[in-house]
């Protein structure tokens, strides 16, 4: 009996990959855990290891093929065994995203026999959808498919956040920004991508005024970066709370660690803040989670991701399990991660499992950053350059190697008052390395 | 045009029937002496005689048969039946009989008769004496069912249902019969079947009706206007059979919303039949899914207040709408 191998999901918003490179070929023993291709995400090229062993009696998708979430893309079995046909299944169950989910068995008032007199809310995000699905009216729906619009970027204003005919319409007296035009040939495939928008639609380009070229087309990592950031201004109430640290004894700290240390344990400042934000988040549980409509999520894990520019936008993969690891550790690791990340090989839960984020533009010589949450996280922290700056100690001008820093905070999760707790601890720990040691 | 009661309309079109067509004539229950329980046939029994306007038993079964009869032998006989509600003692009659002889003949035998009965609650008559069958009618194919709103259509459609060779359930709201309203008097003045009637023109939603129903909805377009500012779009059906489905689906092409109001109940009812319709041919149009706004799901009580209450209402429309918006 054949194994199917699947395409995985990695990574929240993922709905299809590329398959690169086959590492394994028919005939050839796999064994778990082995490398048996390669997939490129919307965000990265990551390998996909088997998780089961058996021979690779077939491989049904080819080089370059793009495949749905959840399709077969290869057979193991056993070495005599034929390979047997493998029927496409359509990609209708697209495992929910990970983001705001009504809670469970909530019913719409519009079939509730009763009143339902109250205006509708103007509501949460509705891109945002219920259990994969985005609530959207059969003509809101159809428009939008005409006129190429990203239903996954849209408001409803609907009962229950459903998207109307006249919220579509207004995204189209309003485009919020311009697209790829996809090739004509499969409306049933892009119509069907619709509902996760992560391929674009077909539909008419805007008229490119006389005289200049059209729109640049969107990669898909800025398609990436441009929904998943809406959907955090869109869903996540911010609050922010910025304050001064004082590296001056930080750097000092540094400076003796690494006089000590080997090249690949030579730690940075980003990771003295890591380890920093590490412990702060044991202390303080609720930055380490997330909001759903049942409840709040909260992680047992500590995994954060850290900013990282390329040439075309930004990844943030994560440090995994920060809190058991030493400053050393996460300095390795985060090197290493970094690496990874320009050559596009990163392993999937290094993107998808971060539970906070710090971003980072200390070396680009930026004084204050504030950053915008990474959904469906809780809160980002922004890091500025570390400046010799005058400070008042004791009545007297000083000068210290100050680096500012900006909380951004779902204030669905935390108030005010614990963000500032939460960056006090942050600023606390950095201002007594020694602490980060432990 | 003249101002009369649908009632009075109503009459008219029997007497002008009966002088046109030699044919026409009436049986019922206290339709001659009497003049009807709802005085619909008042003074025919004196202006064309015992012969065309005939006072029968207490049997309904008996009445639609005999009409059903002269029907088959050429004439164009309107029975009355009191109530909606002893239509059902003459159900095998109506449904195994009218409704089906000119299928079962291979079109030998054709049965022009016209059933007049009135219909619906509001009238501490209690369970038994308030129902609304109209969609029970128009399940059976081989029957027209006509439900009209106001005087002018009840005449144009009661004489359109004696130029019919079927026959013709014709239903009356007994909330409708004093309900005043231009009739024109032209002789030739006939409604077409299978003709809805735009009452209002409107932007933001549908609200289809007929019969008494159609009134609610008119109310609750006034009170959307006036205190939501939702332009609605209202449409009488006048006729379940044939449906005229075309003029219900162009409106909601253009409104994106649909709310049914009725007065029968919403589990198997009539307006589950025009929801589906709507959603097989207007889908894509849609805005919100079709709303019901039908009675209570219970046999309708006797007490005022919990009659009223059991009764869809404008409030009950306005609500509908609101919550698609």
């Amino acid at each position: 009996m054949a194994l199917e191998v699947t395409m995985p999901q990695m990574g929240a918003d993922m709905t299809e990959g590329t398959l690169v490179r086959w590492l394994k070929q028919v005939g050839e023993r796999v064994e778990r855990g082995d490398i048996i291709a390669e997939i490129e995400t919307d965000k990265a090229t990551v390998e996909l290891e088997a998780y089961d062993g058996g021979t690779l009696i077939k491989q049904v998708a080819a080089e370059g093929e793009v495949v749905p979430v959840g399709d077969v893309i290869a057979l193991l079995g056993e070495a005599s065994e034929a390979a047997p046909d493998v029927e496409r299944k359509p990609p209708a169950e697209t495992p929910a995203r990970r983001t705001i989910q009504p809670a469970a068995g909530e019913t719409s008032p519009a079939s509730q026999p009763g009143r339902a007199r109250e205006p509708a809310p103007a509501v949460v995000a509705s891109g945002a959808p219920s259990n994969g699905r985005i609530r959207i009216s059969p003509v809101a729906k159809r428009i939008a498919n005409q006129a190429g619009v990203d239903i996954a970027m849209l408001v409803g204003s609907g009962p229950d956040g459903r998207i109307l005919r006249k919220d579509v319409e207004a995204a189209i007296a309003s485009p919020p920004a311009p697209r790829e035009t996809a090739p004509a040939a499969a409306p049933a495939a892009a119509s069907r991508a619709l509902t996760m928008a992560a391929v674009p639609v077909p539909g008419p380009r805007p008229a490119a005024p006389a005289g200049t070229a059209g729109p640049e087309p969107l990669s898909k990592m800025r398609q990436a970066i441009a929904r998943r950031m809406t959907l955090s201004k869109e869903t996540q109430p911010h609050y922010y709370l910025t304050l001064d640290v004082d590296m001056t004894a930080a750097m000092q700290f540094r400076e003796t660690l690494n006089a000590s240390a080997t090249d690949a344990q030579h730690v940075s400042v980003n990771d003295l803040i890591v380890k920093a934000c590490a412990i702060a988040l044991e202390r303080h549980p609720r930055f380490n989670a997330e909001f759903t409509e049942a409840g709040l999520k909260m992680h047992s894990r500590i995994n954060i991701d850290i900013g990282i520019a390329l040439d075309d936008g930004l990844i943030a993969p994560a440090v995994l399990d920060c809190g058991s690891k030493s400053l050393g550790r996460i300095a390795v690791e985060s090197k290493d991660l970094v690496n990874r990340a320009k050559s596009g090989h990163l392993r999937a839960d290094e993107y998808s499992e971060g539970t906070f984020t710090i971003t980072n533009l200390g070396a680009y010589g930026v004084e204050a950053l504030i950053g915008i949450i990474n959904p469906p996280q809780a809160a980002i922290l922004g890091v500025g350059s570390v400046m010799d700056q005058p400070v008042a100690r004791n009545g007297e001008v000083k000068i210290a190697k100050v680096m500012k820093v900006a909380l951004s905070a779902d204030h669905r999760v935390t108030d005010g008052a614990e963000g500032a707790r939460f960056i006090k601890e942050i600023q606390g720990l950095l201002e007594n390395p020694v602490s980060l040691a432990l | 045009m003249v101002e009369m009661r649908m009632r009075d309309a109503l009459r008219e079109a029997l007497r002008e029937e009966m002088i046109r067509n030699p044919n026409v004539f009436l049986m019922g229950e206290d339709i001659g002496a009497y003049g009807g329980s709802y005085a619909v046939t008042k003074g025919l029994l004196e202006e064309f005689g015992e012969h065309r306007v005939r006072d029968t038993p207490i049997a309904e079964s008996g009445i639609i048969g005999a009409g059903i009869g002269a029907a088959m032998g050429g004439l164009h006989p309107m029975v009355e039946l009191m109530t909606i509600n002893f239509s059902f003692l003459a159900l095998d009659q109506i449904v195994n009989s009218a409704a089906k002889l000119h299928h079962m003949s291979n079109g030998q035998i054709n049965v022009p008769l016209v059933i007049r009965m009135a219909s619906g609650g509001g009238s501490q008559l209690a369970a038994t004496h308030s129902h609304s069958l109209e969609g029970l009618y128009a399940h059976f194919p081989g029957l027209k069912v006509v439900c009209p709103s106001n005087p002018a259509d009840a005449k144009g459609l009661l004489k359109r249902a004696f130029r019919d060779q079927n026959t013709v359930i014709f239903i009356e709201h007994t909330a409708n019969y004093a309900l005043r309203g231009e009739v024109p008097g032209d002789v030739d003045y006939l409604v077409e079947f299978g003709k809805a009637n735009v009452l209002r023109e409107g932007t933001d939603v549908t609200i289809v009706g007929y019969s008494g129903s159609v009134h609610q909805g008119t109310r609750a377009a006034d009170m959307l206007a006036a205190q939501e500012e939702i332009s609605a779009e209202v449409i009488d059906l006048r006729t379940l059979r044939p449906l005229d489905i075309d003029t219900v689906v162009e409106s909601v092409k253009k409104t994106n919303r649909a709310v049914i109001v009725e007065d029968d109940w919403r589990f198997g009812g009539f307006a589950g039949e025009l929801s589906a319709q709507i959603m097989e041919r207007a889908f894509d149009w849609l805005d919100a899914p079709v709303a019901r706004v039908c009675s209570k799901d219970v046999p309708l009580p006797y007490n005022r207040n919990l009659e009223f209450a059991t009764l869809p209402s404008e409030e009950d429309v306005v609500d509908a709408v609101l919550a698609m918006f």
